[in-house]
């Protein structure tokens, strides 16, 4: 045990100080989750739209959020516009902007292709059995798209998870930052720590990630 | 008995416990043109597929040129190259062009050369009327003219036996003529060819020989395929047949 | 903005955009050796190893490169394999894209019809050569959409890299912006170096999507 680091694990309040870091890293991308859906369904319709121009802005939008890493957002944000602009945003507050950021333009491209995959004959169908637009979107439309919908989103979930990881990077002090504070204290006492602090961390994240991807097959496969 | 291409002994196929085929023997002599019929999960494509062993037997035998034909041998590929298969559709290479449909095969399996197997596959795709959809791909093509190049292709390796599996069935009707008249051209060539069809009038026009296929055992097997349509000898045959009239 | 800054910074964020292309392309090249492997594995049902894959690969994609590197260099030479920030680098981004090209390579080879096998068997083809000429070129098509996204993934990854003292683009803004506080000039050398490193892979990228899949799709 001494030689694997586990130890520390056990000593005081070290596993309940881990398991608040990843609360912290946890609540920032539920909480970023729920804003981006939000704002990501109406995005995904307005990405449909007919108007040329609008399309082509959320195109650019969301070609920005592929190709630039959240890293570099998460810098943007917390050291340039605060730099620059002079306001003081929190850690926090700047990691759900470019949290919220991404992920309205991931959710907004899911709802877009969940829109257009519905096939033109199920309108034409539900016209055919004399249902006006409002009826057939209630009952026929919208149940389908929303079936493709909830396990892409849910993957959306655990991405945003993951990506939480980064939050250390601008001070935040999640869990990643509270394993390193415990082994920084155990030093002396337990120079193993890293490995046991480090693998306890990893099979935290698996251990959030994985039944919710399993979540996010199962529906996928029950409702194809 | 002389000249004969293939030799099926008492074949038995199970497929998870159901029997499939049953004590099915038959022999095909070269020249000769087989149809085979019956109704829907009789067994008949299953039939085929244990001839180029795509299926593997629990019993019986199967012998090409007095050559058995056996899944786990290392000479499988060697056999299937004699044995030339047309299946109910969509088999192109879709990322293939309809020459190099044709050519794949000759090329890397029998190691022609290039311009030799072009030629030919030129030639043959010529008597089916289409030498000009060489450069196209498959999906340009109807699934007429697909069927049409799936045989071309089979015919390329110069097979000792066509094997044609329901060639029409995903066929539009209006397809369907265009695909027939190549295998009856095939037939009056001297093509020795294994067929299952639902296609009653054609199976009268081309088979030297029918076998009635019922609940995976041959029921009837007539010589006479104009007496066989007109009058089967078995009151099963006979359902069956008439399934095919609306009067 | 100051242009002396910007042009005195240049060879600093040169430097780093190459370590990091070289240790992104790395660690993409692995990806794709590892994915190979795994799908085929999987694909073909291997006993016993198809198992070993699955637990690979459903822990790598359900965990964050950030601790998976984490783990790689300070936690495994505590019981003595050490690696240098670069191996790590490689080997950790590897592992990871391993895990997704995988599962790309898996469906790719799955929305390959099992009777296109057939048809190639029944040509008299070997199982490698039916293989070879007709699943894989078509599983390839299938999955290049998915490929390319995970390249770019793979690539915009590398900014986690500096945890493990690797000096890449996001370390080398990081330390200017602290030591001399040019943040609008280094931020926007970051943001640019980037474009360089990823706007040419996502567009030859959606051209080799058109090129393949033209074949099969059309236009």
């Amino acid at each position: 045990m001494t030689n694997l680091g586990l130890d520390v694990l056990f000593k005081g309040s070290n596993f309940l100080r881990l398991l608040g870091g990843l609360w912290v890293a946890v609540r920032i991308s539920l909480v970023s989750v729920a804003i981006s859906i939000a704002l990501g369904i109406p995005a995904g319709i307005l990405m449909t739209s007919k108007k040329k121009g609008i399309r082509v802005i959320f195109r650019i939008y969301l070609e920005i959020v592929r190709i630039m890493p959240q890293m570099v957002l998460l810098f943007i944000v917390y050291f340039g516009t605060t730099r620059v602009f002079g306001w003081d945003l929190s850690a926090e507050a700047s990691a759900i902007i470019v949290f919220v950021f991404w992920g309205c333009a991931e959710m907004g491209d899911l709802v877009r292709g969940a829109l257009i995959s519905i096939p033109k004959i199920q309108y034409e169908s539900a016209a055919a059995l004399g249902m006006d637009q409002m009826t057939s979107f209630r009952y026929v439309i919208l149940p389908q798209t929303i079936r493709r919908l909830i396990p892409l989103s849910i993957n959306l979930i655990t991405r945003m998870i993951k990506t939480t990881s980064l939050v250390m990077m601008i001070g935040i002090v999640e869990v990643l930052k509270v394993g390193q504070q415990i082994i920084e204290a155990n030093r002396k006492a337990s120079p193993n720590a890293a490995f046991g602090v480090f693998a306890v961390v990893l099979l935290m994240y698996f251990l959030i990630c994985w039944p919710v991807s399993r979540l996010a097959v199962y529906l996928e496969k029950r409702w194809a | 008995m002389g000249n004969e291409v293939l030799r099926i002994e008492h074949l038995h196929k199970e497929f998870e416990g159901n029997v499939i085929l049953e004590d099915i023997s038959l022999t095909v002599r070269k020249g000769e043109v087989i149809v085979v019929i019956g109704p829907s999960g009789c067994g008949k494509s299953t039939l085929l597929r244990c001839v180029n062993a795509l299926e593997d037997i629990q019993g019986g035998k199967i012998l090409l040129d007095d050559e058995p034909v056996d899944p786990s041998s290392k000479a499988i590929s060697r056999m299937r190259q004699k044995i030339g298969m047309v299946f109910q559709s969509y088999d192109l290479f879709p990322h293939k062009t309809i020459l190099q449909n044709v050519t794949l095969a000759p090329e890397k399996v029998q190691k022609r050369k290039k311009a030799e197997a072009e030629r030919e596959a030129l030639e043959l795709l010529e008597r089916v009327n289409l030498a000009d959809r060489g450069n196209d791909y498959p999906r340009q093509l109807s699934g007429g003219q697909k069927q049409r190049v799936a045989i071309v292709r089979a015919l390329c390796m110069h097979p000792d036996i066509l094997l044609l599996d329901e060639i029409t069935a995903a066929l539009d009707p209006e397809m369907v003529h265009e695909v027939l008249e190549v295998v009856v051209s095939l037939a009056r060539s001297g093509s020795t060819m294994l067929i299952v069809t639902h296609e009653m009038g054609f199976a009268k026009a081309v088979a030297d020989r029918v076998i009635f296929l019922d609940e995976g055992r041959i029921v009837e097997e007539s010589s006479a395929p104009r007496d066989f349509f007109a009058m089967p000898g078995t009151e099963r045959a006979r359902a069956f047949l008439k399934t095919f009239d609306y009067e | 903005m100051e242009k002396e800054v910007i042009l005195q910074y240049l060879p600093l964020y040169r430097e780093a955009l190459l370590l990091t292309l070289r240790i992104g392309w790395q660690g993409v090249f692995l990806a794709f050796l590892f994915g190979l492997a795994c799908a085929l594995i999987r694909h073909r049902r291997v006993p016993v190893l198809r198992h070993v894959v699955t637990v690979y690969i459903e822990f790598f994609r359900n965990t964050p490169l950030l601790v998976q590197l984490f783990f790689l260099y300070f936690a495994l030479p505590k019981i003595g394999i050490r690696m240098t920030p670069e191996v790590c680098g490689s080997l950790g981004l590897g592992l990871l894209g391993g895990a997704y090209m995988a599962e790309t390579f898996r469906s790719g080879l799955e929305s390959v019809a099992p009777i296109q096998e057939e048809s190639a068997l029944s040509l008299g083809m070997t199982p490698l050569q039916a293989f070879w000429h007709v699943i894989l070129p078509q599983a390839f098509t299938a999955s290049v959409t998915g490929i390319v996204a995970n390249v770019i993934f793979l690539l915009k990854e590398t900014s986690v890299f500096s945890v493990i003292s690797l000096m890449d683009l996001m370390f080398t803004a990081k330390d200017l912006i602290g030591m001399y506080a040019k943040t609008l000039e280094c931020l926007t050398l970051l943001v640019v170096f980037y474009l360089i490193m990823l706007l040419p892979v996502s567009l030859l990228g959606s051209y080799l999507e058109r090129r393949l899949r033209y074949a099969e799709y059309g236009k």
